[in-house]
């Protein structure tokens, strides 16, 4: 599994050439979330894909060659900070409520709905942490549940920014060439 | 100033240098035409919207400029899917315009409504669509950036019929192109470059690939330097040719699966290989776990995506091979390989010297004769433009170009019918060369409407004709692999000179050896378009071959036959 963290044009159509070129690299995705990031016009993508590092590299120089992606970057090796968000729907009546809500203070999880004959849980951390709540919830009957996909950060110093707004390449060249 | 949105586009291309456009018009596309009519752009009128693009390809790979080809919505745009493709498997810079149905009407299936820009997003290097006039001039100005920087190829522009209509103050200055900031990569790791330089200084064995990306990059003299400074023996793949002289005596022909003994068997000799823009393909290399195993290897190559994709190199220079070989030229210190040198010319034996002209005349006509005869009568100074499948190998391995950009041939997509269309495209780019077209029977049927569009734009194109009366390089994979079941591949042609009259073209049959050299002499005297249906040797193959997913050291040989396999002594 390879983590792959790219910056993108925030627009339509970008979401799409990047899970197409995946496709077309035969690589499969296990887990893509794209959001704004601070600078409003760039998106910021976390991709988890099945594959070696080999194909990370071939995916992520691809990537780049599209217009639309600033900087893509396999992440794999470095320390990372990862996150998964999760809300689980969980049956729970009068007699395994307090049971329930225990478990969910182990994991440090909180209860964010509470019906009659059910609980929503929220609960975030890593993949593993996540499936580990969950293993545990199985008994009580997991009615629904939604997960973000993983979110990535390097650690400390080691900063991934969006390249700067100035362009790489001399314009009149290009078109000078292009004549 | 206001303008239409069509006649900025217009207004546009026009300032973008362009003279010519091939297309087709109808329906989301009129506005456009309209102000095309009021402009100084030529209209080239295809017969079919794939020819359109072809010719776009051709005229960019003849010129290094950008070709353009224009359709409208739906079908005019699906059929320049086939053009697409081959433009960006062989990287080549063309920019695609196609009309769309209005904006308020997108998304409702609307009569010719088709989502090019999905359909073309795996095929294209960008595509975008445009809603509004005043997006225009930037955005075609950004085409022809995207279409021709860093590694070239096509561009798609869909614009809608109301953006076309629609009024928009017009600015050039004003319409900069805007891309994302995109991260500078240091592609120049001292670490790499230092690899490289003692791989250089250290090899006994070493071999230049020479790729396409030498004419792309515009890297020949830089090219050429560096194989002087290290008395480096070439090898060139298919769209590498012509970026070194093949009358250079380091030059050694063409590699792969139809590339000469010598040159695959040293490949499987050498100690080092320099890839220089190219990509080892998999009709370049055979099968890769065998290939150069006692090689190292050095990758020159723009395209990062493609370092270590098919063969893992030692030493990746990722860059435009022109300031990469003038940055390694002067750390060369070894240039003694004559011994290396004179083992590949022993390995040629007697195949280089034998010359096909002076084998006896046995009555057939083959292939190699007449593409061999074409390039001594043309001196090697011709553009010619094939199609797919033998006659292409032939072309390969008979003609020797001295000078880039002269053959221009689908390589990577292998598509078929490329060549007549190409060939006016590349007509266009170079009107005063001459050109030549190397097409077999079946791909020529493909697009032979396109003969209409040479006498209505009255150019000049020699075109021979390579018949066998088989889809021959089909039919050769099933004599050899598929116990010789010809199935669907025996084909019926027209009569091509009959054919070609009934379109205004003189039209010529030859099926003798003496009457070759006559016909081309003719052929070439005209100032007009000649077809010349050359009626080969009908099983015929091309040898050597190396049979898809085989060693490269695995040939298989011409069997026993007065025929030589290889080609002349440039």
């Amino acid at each position: 599994m390879q983590t792959l963290v790219a910056y993108v044009e925030n627009k339509p159509g970008v979401l799409n050439r990047v899970a197409s070129l995946a496709r077309r690299l035969a690589i499969n995705i296990d887990s893509l979330t794209v959001g704004p990031t601070e600078n409003e016009e760039i998106a910021r993508m976390t991709i988890v894909a099945h594959t070696d590092e080999r194909g990370a590299h071939r995916l992520e120089a691809s990537l780049e060659k599209l217009v639309d992606v600033l900087l893509a970057e396999n992440i794999s090796t470095r320390a990372l900070l990862e996150r998964d968000l999760a809300l689980i729907k969980v049956s729970a009546d009068q007699q395994n409520r307090p049971h329930l809500m225990e478990l969910i203070k182990v994991f440090r999880a909180r209860v964010v709905d509470v019906a009659p004959e059910s609980l929503i849980i929220e609960v975030s951390g890593t993949v593993d942490k996540i499936d580990g709540l969950l293993e545990v919830l199985r008994p009580f009957g997991v009615l629904e549940m939604a997960r973000t996909g993983r979110i990535s950060m390097t650690r400390g110093g080691d900063l991934l920014q969006p390249p700067p707004a100035t362009q790489s390449e001399s314009l009149e060249t290009a078109e000078a060439k292009s004549k | 100033m206001k303008l239409t949105g069509a006649e900025t586009l217009c207004e546009s291309l026009t300032r973008l240098g362009v003279r010519e456009i091939f297309g087709y018009p109808g329906g989301a596309i009129l506005p456009v035409y309209d102000a095309l009519g009021k402009s100084k752009l030529h209209h080239v009128l295809v017969r079919h919207e794939q020819g359109a693009t072809h010719m776009a390809d051709g005229y960019a790979r003849a010129s290094g400029g950008i070709g353009v080809a224009m359709a409208t919505s739906g079908p005019g745009a699906t059929n320049m899917v086939t053009g697409i493709a081959t433009a960006m498997m062989d990287s080549s810079p063309v920019v695609c315009i196609t009309g769309q149905v209005s904006s308020k009407v997108l998304g409702s299936d609307a009569f010719q409504e088709i989502d090019i820009t999905g359909i073309t997003m795996p095929i294209t290097k960008h595509n975008v669509v445009i809603t509004k006039a005043e997006d225009i001039a930037r955005t075609i100005r950004e085409a022809f950036l995207i279409a021709n920087s860093g590694r070239p190829g096509p561009v798609l522009v869909d614009i809608t019929k109301d953006a076309q209509q629609a009024s928009a103050e017009f600015n050039w200055e004003a319409s900069e192109p805007k891309l994302p900031p995109k991260r500078l990569r240091n592609n120049h790791d001292q670490a790499e470059f230092d690899r490289a330089v003692e791989m250089l200084n250290t090899a006994k064995r070493p071999i230049i690939l020479a790729g396409h990306g030498i004419m792309v990059s515009g890297a020949m003299r830089a090219f050429e330097q560096f194989v002087r400074a290290g008395n480096y023996p070439v090898a060139m793949t298919l769209l590498g040719i012509g970026c070194f002289p093949a009358n250079d005596p380091l030059n050694l022909g063409m590699m792969g699966m139809h590339g000469e003994a010598w040159v695959n068997n040293a490949i499987q000799e050498a100690d080092l290989l320099i890839a220089v823009g190219m990509r080892f393909d998999d009709r370049v290399t055979g099968d890769l776990r065998t290939y150069a195993k006692s090689a190292r290897k050095i990758h020159i190559e723009i395209d990062r995506a493609e370092i270590n994709k098919n063969v893992k190199v030692d030493a990746a220079l990722v860059g435009d091979a022109r300031e990469v070989l003038e940055k390694l030229t002067p750390h060369i210190q070894t240039r003694d390989h004559g011994t290396w040198i004179r083992h590949i010319t022993e390995l040629k034996g007697d195949s280089a010297v034998r010359d096909i002209q002076s084998l006896p005349d046995n009555g057939h006509l083959y292939a190699a004769h007449v593409i061999n005869d074409i390039w001594k009568e043309t001196r090697g100074e011709a553009i010619v433009v094939t199609d797919v499948g033998q006659h292409q190998m032939w072309e390969a391995q008979y003609y020797h170009h001295n000078q880039p950009r002269t053959l221009i041939t689908s390589g990577g997509l292998g598509t078929m019918g490329f060549a007549l269309p190409a060939a006016i495209g590349a007509k266009f780019a170079k009107p005063g060369s001459e050109v030549w077209v190397v097409v077999g029977d079946g791909g020529f049927q493909m697009t032979m409407s396109e003969l209409a569009t040479i006498v209505q734009e009255k150019i000049s194109i020699k075109i021979a004709i390579i018949n066998n009366g088989y889809l021959g390089m089909v039919r050769q994979w099933q004599e050899f692999f598929y116990d010789k079941r010809y199935v669907a591949t025996p084909l019926v042609a027209p009569d091509f000179a009959a054919l070609a009259n009934a379109f205004g073209i003189r039209g010529e049959r030859i099926t003798k050896r003496a009457e070759v050299v006559p016909i081309i002499r003719s052929a070439r005297e005209s100032n007009e378009t000649v077809l010349i249906d050359f009626r080969v040797e009908q099983e015929d193959s091309v040898y050597p071959m190396v049979a898809a997913g085989a060693s490269l050291s695995d040939m298989i040989r011409r069997p026993n036959n007065p025929l030589v396999e290889t080609a002349t002594e440039p």
